[in-house]
């Protein structure tokens, strides 16, 4: 008799089970709860994101570059990025390139935002061109605005000890280690003091954009290294 | 510099107009282009197919023959254009790593072939893609292991002037080399042969004295056993001491597999042998009785099959200890679910859960003895489905250990794990080299560029033209990293510079003794003001001997007219020599290989060979320009 309760106990036993997987798999078929973790394909569906720029007319029109100069420039564009656009990490990875030495990745995310002037995290070839375009072809106004715009990181027309740290800093790691004399941890610092003992000129701590400019366009040096890479193309 | 990025130098250097607001110092002066050219296609005829690509894509790797003016040899004026007598398959390759920078190999392609091709046109196939390196690896593995194999057997040729101890290893280890080595070989094989048949024959019962009962035939005939078994031992131990002679490293020796067999194979006669008549360990004894067994395995040296056998085992444990694990989870679940099961059943034979292990293993391993039966209907159910899952279980890691096994046997002993090791640091450190190659091109190119610039002063035109042999990319390059440098009030120094210079920030005294031209004393406060040297005119003409005096190193300050900006020369001789001055430490830089220092060497200094000539000393040079 005992073996009779323990027998269907058993069986009973064997049918809660059943139930019980029965029930997930209906919950799994009902799409309310999923076993396999997302599915990567997701992923590779935005990655392929294709730009195609505008004519070449509109751009010799907007631009300072010469149809040929565009061409070439587009090429070499085209080439190291074919999708058309350039994301941060791939603009570190080439700006890296160029500096072996050192690490070049923040000052690189300084010129990505200056370039990226819609701010919408990748850098066309039209924003490429006119930068370039202004660097390469513009007159010192735009030129020094050009470079008040990268050094104003937080765009507000101000710059600040701290911004100005910032960049110093990015630039100075750009160097890397093995330099001479040996960089020292105040270096960026004292850089900074000597920048805004020559650029703040009512000492209120920040530099606008027109003390900025006057104190450019009253430096040799700076004029002078303003007209370096005119013949770059 | 890879050269898909040659493309964007022009945007850094615009980009660079970012730090000049920022600089306190003057900017070097922008390299021109002398005879700028159009960029202008090539046609490369390869073997009839012609390839047309822009002479700037063949010019971003100008230490390949492509890009280099290697490439004139093969110039045919007629056609204009540049003929190659080579595989146009396997160019593809090549031209397609100039114009994404990255190079492939393809998968039909014969590794050999393609080993060729590279090393014609110059380039070094570490640089493979991540994407294409593993298939790469893989087959110039296999090849090596072919040829490898090809020629190891014309290695048996006896090496003149081996000593005995040579021979004796030589012998033991390959039995065909030798008469002797063969002969011993097949006695020791039949002495392992007749120990084991013995042990097994000694537990058999043998005839029985009429008012006996059975007993085994190790206890009716002792002595011959003994003496039979003794034989063997004695055998096995000469020839563990001859090994162990003959083993040109013993302690590697006696850590190996093979001598532990052996060791462990004699060992419990010789324990024997010592603890006789002792009542206490007899059991312990009896049990080490079971490891003469082990002399099976002293087989393994006689057959090849056996070793790769073991060798299989040991390389797919990873695969066999899945399999253990799966089984251990798949056996405690279902010994469970059975013991709850058949708990209610009369004279249940599923006691505990431990006592249905046994039923659970014998029935996932479809052995099924049959002395332990569930009766209740759900224990039923439960054992059917663990016979079925003992079968899934079984069934997945075994085509993986055989398909290791077969891959094993063709490819005879490999060790790649160890290899694989070491290439891939090798590879690794090639890359880092390759790295490290573009900051010293810098550095170097620095020197020669200043080099040249004071020797135009002395307008020596065939120096200068010997020494403008880097490209416009790179020079262009080097003028960007200059006005970093600038712009930072630092300079790039080399890791073995920076070291020393880092070394010797606490030392305070520097003495220079060389030959002096027309030095005059003069202390300048610099930065490095620890440093005092002394100064020197002028460098007068280029045929002067550099045997020059260390400058101090003036920064910005003005010293009237010494304040020009002082720079540094490190000429490389590679020449034996070190010149007289071994100026103060830091004058020790690499030679490190570059494809700009063959126009040093033709400075008409007259190298001075000093007893002590050491190779990897340099001299600091600081000539000053007016």
């Amino acid at each position: 008799m005992l073996s009779a309760i323990w027998e269907t106990e058993g069986l009973q036993t064997v049918g809660i089970v059943m139930l019980v997987f029965a029930s997930i798999k209906l919950l799994h078929l009902l799409g309310l709860i999923s076993f396999s973790e997302d599915s990567v394909e997701d992923e590779l569906e935005l990655s392929t994101v294709r730009h195609r720029p505008e004519g070449l007319e509109q751009l010799e029109a907007q631009t300072r570059f010469s149809r040929k100069e565009l061409q070439i420039l587009y090429r070499g564009f085209k080439n190291e990025c074919p999708s058309g656009v350039v994301n941060e990490e791939t603009f570190k990875v080439i700006y890296a390139q160029f500096f072996p030495q050192g690490d070049a990745s923040t000052y690189a995310h300084f010129l990505f935002n200056a370039f990226d002037t819609d701010h919408n995290g990748s850098v066309s070839f039209e924003d490429f061109v006119m930068g370039l375009s202004i660097l390469l072809r513009g007159s010192i106004q735009e030129k020094l605005n050009w470079a008040f715009n990268l050094y104003d990181i937080n765009k507000d027309g101000y710059i600040t000890k701290e911004e100005m740290l910032d960049i110093m800093k990015a630039i100075y790691d750009m160097m890397g280690k093995c330099t001479y004399p040996a960089l020292r941890e105040e270096a960026p610092q004292q850089h900074v003091e000597v920048f805004f003992q020559k650029m703040d000129k009512n000492k209120d701590g920040v530099v606008t954009i027109d003390e900025f400019i006057d104190c450019c366009q009253n430096d040799e040096n700076i004029m002078r290294s303003m007209h370096l890479f005119e013949n770059v193309l | 510099m890879a050269g898909g990025v040659a493309a964007w130098l022009p945007f850094a250097r615009a980009a660079a107009i970012g730090w000049m607001p920022v600089a306190n110092l003057p900017m070097p002066v922008a390299p021109t282009e002398k005879n700028k050219r159009q960029d202008e296609l090539i046609i490369l005829n390869v073997s009839g197919r012609r390839f047309e690509t822009w002479r700037n894509t063949l010019d971003r790797y100008p230490d390949t023959l492509l890009g280099s003016s290697e490439k004139e040899f093969f110039y045919n004026e007629e056609t204009k254009e540049y003929f190659f007598d080579r595989d146009p398959d396997v160019f593809r390759s090549v031209l397609n790593f100039y114009r994404t920078g990255k190079l492939h190999f393809p998968r039909y392609e014969c590794i050999s072939s393609y080993d060729e091709e590279l090393a014609f046109f110059g380039i070094i196939s570490e640089i493979i893609g991540d994407c294409c390196y593993e298939e790469y690896k893989d087959r110039k593995r296999e090849n090596a292991e072919r040829l490898m194999d090809d020629q190891e057997d014309n290695k048996d040729a006896k090496l003149p002037n081996m000593t005995f101890r040579e021979t004796m290893w030589r012998a033991f280890e390959n039995p065909h080399t030798s008469t002797m080595a063969l002969v011993f070989y097949y006695v020791t094989g039949f002495f392992i042969a007749i120990s084991v048949i013995t042990n097994v024959v000694e537990t058999v019962p043998c005839g029985s004295s009429p008012n006996q009962k059975e007993v085994p035939c190790g206890e009716r005939y002792t002595v011959a056993f003994f003496c039979m078994d003794t034989a063997c031992v004695m055998i096995f131990t000469v020839e563990y001491l001859m090994r162990l002679y003959a083993a040109p490293n013993r302690y590697r020796f006696m850590r190996s597999v093979m001598s532990i067999i052996d060791v462990v194979a004699i060992l419990p006669y010789y324990i024997g042998l010592v603890m006789t008549d002792n009542e206490d360990v007899s059991g312990a004894f009896v049990t080490l009785r079971v490891f003469r067994v082990f002399r099976i395995f002293k087989f393994s040296r006689h057959s090849q099959g056996l070793r790769i056998l073991g060798y299989t085992l040991k390389s797919c444990a990873s695969e066999l200890g899945f399999l253990l694990f799966s089984l251990t989870m798949a056996i405690i679940i279902f010994a469970t679910v059975m013991f709850y099961a058949e708990k209610g059943s009369s004279s249940s034979k599923f006691t505990s859960i431990p006592a249905s292990f046994w039923y659970t293993i014998v029935t996932m391993t479809t052995l099924g003895y049959g002395d332990m039966v569930p009766k209740t209907i759900a224990g039923k159910i439960f054992g059917s489905i663990c016979s079925l899952s003992g079968v899934l279980v079984i069934a997945l890691p075994v085509p993986v250990i055989v398909s290791n096994f077969s891959r094993i046997y063709h490819q005879n002993q490999r060790a790649d794990k160890r290899r694989a090791q070491k290439v891939q640091k090798a590879r690794l450190a090639r890359i880092r080299i390759a790295k490290t190659g573009t900051s010293n091109a810098f550095l170097h190119s620095k020197r020669n560029g200043l080099f040249n610039e004071a020797l135009e002063f002395t307008s020596s035109t065939e120096e200068e033209q010997r020494l403008k042999s880097t490209s416009l990319l790179e020079s262009q390059h080097h003028h960007l990293l200059h006005c970093l440098e600038k712009t930072t009030n630092h300079e790039f120094v080399d890791e073995q510079y920076y070291q020393q210079s880092y070394l010797e920030a606490g030392l305070q005294n520097y003495s220079s003794r060389s030959p002096s031209l027309s030095s005059q004393d003069g202390v300048t406060g610099t930065c490095c003001t620890r440093r005092s040297k002394k100064h020197h005119t002028p460098l007068p003409n280029a045929s002067a001997p550099a045997h020059l005096q260390p400058l101090t190193h003036t920064h910005t300050h003005h010293q009237g007219l010494q304040e020009l900006s002082t720079i540094h020369i490190h000429p490389l001789s590679t020449s034996r020599s070190s010149l007289n001055m071994r100026v103060d430490g830091p004058a020790s830089l690499n030679c490190q290989s570059n494809q700009i220092t063959t126009a040093i060497i033709s400075i008409p200094t007259p190298p001075v060979t000093t007893p002590d000539g050491d190779l990897s000393h340099q001299n600091v040079v600081k000539v000053s320009a007016l």
